[in-house]
């Protein structure tokens, strides 16, 4: 961010020199200032236990209807820099003519682009108080895509953030909802759960078999697997179904983004141990042959 | 003799007169007798050499793709995952083979405890042996950067601040190591002439020098018997085999098929590791604002790492950092000795008492536990842990004098043993 390397910073002559110790100063009060904001705005990490979420990069159109999520609803903050259109087209079977008409908005843009936007990390900064992060490699950022499928599932109502949402996975998150129509408001509400018993399981009424309940709210719920979120009824135009399947297409979408060659890798990868297999058998026989006679 | 044959003699007589190949041919080849007795432990050498050429080969077509600076060099490395072609697999071998060349390595350097490879007449080679294990710790780190993301930037940041640690120069020290005031693109500059070209050329000797030294004294063995005691009426030893073809094709190509099979195992179907060859905090670009929740080296270099977080006393007016810095010093510093500190008459293990088996034992588990804990965030039982085993794998350098020389060793058979 403040961080700038290279060349300018290159004092040779010694006229350099007071210059530098300038720089050093403004540069530490501009870090002083800025881990302070970053304070502010970036938030911690939880320990919200992530939804399992199975990638699968054979399913072409379900990365494709992920690719159309990416580029309605995030490419707009959120660039994919490091990846190429072309690339993608191939790999998603996607024709270069359609990917060009309806999934790049930007009529600057050729096929054989990187997947940038023009959102400037000065407006960004103003709006979001970060800018938002590139996204290519997010999924190996996260150590895979459960991450981002939790994540996109669990913003709730809280009107003390900037954009009335808060988030479990991100506590404080800068980002609004952009999702929020598709999936209605979830409020974070207190739950009736069964009694946790000595033997680990239900407490239940002895007579009449039913589980003894009690009200848990917040960190107890999700410490005893439950979510501590509620769907406003009707709030939202998809399903809790149809919206869950929209986010696993958009993580299977990034996970793909974050290793295009993964497949190519793994196809390659079954020729080169096959061959060095069948090769093996011949220098077995090479060794057999040439220590026969060692005894 | 017909004629192609004798164009070919003719040819090798002329180059011969003027350039001694014949003569290097057999000195290090087919006339090199090596022990006929060379169990798994001799594979790692000749895989070291394999994996240096990969690393050499592999290197130089990275290197026209990548981009040295702040600005270019994540990117670089992200373009050459996606648009070089084979790219992905360049990369990967690159990265797969630091990790492949210190374990060979370090198997390699447990084969000379084991067996004593470093005894007399050996001291030379095992001292090259080490210089190429130092040179191999300072070029994985100047690498380690090199990819620019976060952990690279904060790997380098913290190991060059250890620097500062030093009293009086210190500071200034790691300003001139670094070349700025904190991690910059300058840095990543310089280090990458360090990586691509300082260090691979001082590598490259050091294993000339090291094979060099092995073959004028020859190999030892499991045994520890010196084989050229029992020499045939031609002088060849008994118990020798040429190196080539009988290790070469015979030996060592079917260990190299094992080993590529194990590698390319990894390398195409699990190149991260489980995150410990390739950390999920290094898929995001260099931040001196944001510090990765943990940092902590590539596994290779835990075990030191270790001793230096188990350092946590000032002593003598000096700071706990300083003395870490001077116990991961010493740890390597201590190796460079062994040849002087094991006083036991025989070389192999094989043939050497309880002692000297229990305490390469106990180093052996000591530099796994320190490896392990250097990977974890320290808590006050690892760090008592760690200073506990940073204390056995010194006692075993130190006390060697002493235990190698009380044991009751075994007698050592005139002749190598098939076993």
């Amino acid at each position: 961010m403040v961080y700038k390397s290279g060349k300018n910073e290159a004092g040779t002559g010694k006229g350099d020199n007071a210059m530098n110790t300038k720089n050093l100063l403004q540069k530490m009060i501009l870090t002083g200032l800025l881990s302070i904001s970053s304070l502010v705005f970036a938030a911690s990490e939880s320990l919200y236990p992530l939804d399992e979420m199975a990638p699968d990069l054979n399913n072409k159109a379900s990365l494709q209807r992920g690719m159309a999520v990416y580029m309605n609803y995030c490419m707009g903050c959120h660039s994919l820099q490091y990846q190429r259109y072309k690339l993608t087209a191939e790999h998603l079977e996607i024709p270069e003519e359609m990917m060009l008409e309806h999934l790049i908005f930007d009529p600057e843009k050729r096929i054989g682009d990187l997947m940038t936007n023009s959102m400037k990390g000065s407006d960004a900064k103003n709006w979001f108080g970060v800018i938002p992060p590139d996204l290519t490699l997010q999924t190996r950022l996260r150590g895979g895509p459960e991450w981002l499928y939790t994540y996109m599932r669990t913003f709730y109502v809280d009107d003390s953030r900037p954009f009335g949402v808060n988030n479990l996975v991100f506590p404080n998150v800068g980002m609004p909802h952009v999702l929020a129509d598709l999936q209605g408001k979830q409020e974070k509400v207190c739950k009736q759960i069964p009694v946790l018993a000595d033997n680990g399981g239900d407490k239940r009424n002895p007579i009449t078999g039913e589980a003894i309940t009690e009200e848990k709210c917040g960190e107890e719920l999700i410490e005893r697997g439950y979510s501590p979120l509620r769907l406003v009824e009707g709030s939202g135009s998809l399903s809790p179904e149809a919206y869950d399947a929209m986010i696993y297409d958009l993580a299977n979408f990034l996970y793909y983004t974050g290793e295009p060659m993964r497949q190519e890798r793994e196809r390659i990868g079954v020729y080169v141990l096959l061959f060095l297999a069948f090769f093996f058998v011949f220098a077995w026989l090479l060794h057999k042959e040439y220590w026969k006679d060692i005894h | 003799m017909n004629a192609v044959q004798k164009y070919f003699t003719d040819m090798m007589a002329w180059i011969d007169a003027r350039l001694p190949v014949t003569e290097t041919y057999e000195k290090h080849m087919s006339k090199y007798y090596a022990p006929k007795n060379f169990n798994t432990w001799y594979y790692f050498g000749i895989l070291a050499t394999v994996v240096l050429v990969l690393q050499l080969v592999t290197g130089i077509w990275l290197t026209m793709s990548y981009t040295p600076t702040g600005e270019g060099a994540f990117a670089s490395i992200e373009y050459i995952m996606r648009d070089v072609d084979f790219g992905w697999m360049l990369r990967y071998m690159h990265s797969t083979g630091a990790s492949a060349f210190f374990l060979v390595v370090y198997l390699h350097m447990f084969r000379g405890l084991m067996y004593g490879s470093y005894q007399k007449p050996r001291e030379l080679i095992w001292i090259f042996g080490m210089l190429i294990y130092v040179a191999l710790m300072a070029e994985g780190f100047f690498g380690y950067l090199l990819p620019w993301g976060n952990m690279s930037y904060w790997g380098a940041q913290v190991i060059v601040s250890l620097a500062e640690a030093i009293p009086l120069v210190g500071n200034e020290l790691a300003i001139w190591v670094r070349g700025d005031f904190n991690m910059s693109g300058i840095t990543l500059n310089r280090f990458f002439a360090l990586h691509v070209v300082a260090i691979p050329l001082v590598l490259i000797v050091l294993v000339f020098l090291h094979i060099l030294a092995l073959h004028e004294v020859g190999s030892n063995n499991p045994d520890g018997v010196d084989i050229k005691k029992h020499l045939d009426e031609e002088g060849r030893p008994l118990d020798g085999i040429p190196f080539h073809p009988y290790y070469t094709l015979g030996h060592d190509l079917m260990a190299i098929v094992v080993f590529l099979f194990v590698f390319c195992g990894i390398m195409f179907f699990f190149p991260d590791g489980g995150g410990y060859l390739l950390e999920p905090p290094n898929f995001t670009p260099a931040d001196p604002l944001k510090t990765p929740d943990l940092i902590a080296p590539v596994w290779y270099y835990t075990p030191y790492y270790s001793m230096l977080r188990a350092a946590t006393f000032e002593l003598f007016g000096m700071s706990a950092k300083f003395w870490g810095l001077v116990v991961m010093a010493s740890a390597i510093a201590i190796l460079f000795v062994v040849p002087w500190l094991d006083r036991s008459p025989v070389k192999s293990i094989r043939y050497k008492g309880m002692a000297s088996r229990l305490f390469l034992g106990l180093f052996v588990v000591s530099f796994l536990v320190l490896g392990y804990l250097g990977t974890v965030h320290p808590t006050p039982g690892r760090t008592l842990m760690a200073q506990l085993c940073t204390t056995v794998y010194f006692a075993y350098f130190l006390l060697m004098p002493w235990y190698t020389r009380a044991e009751k060793t075994k007698p050592v058979p005139e002749r190598v043993t098939m076993r």
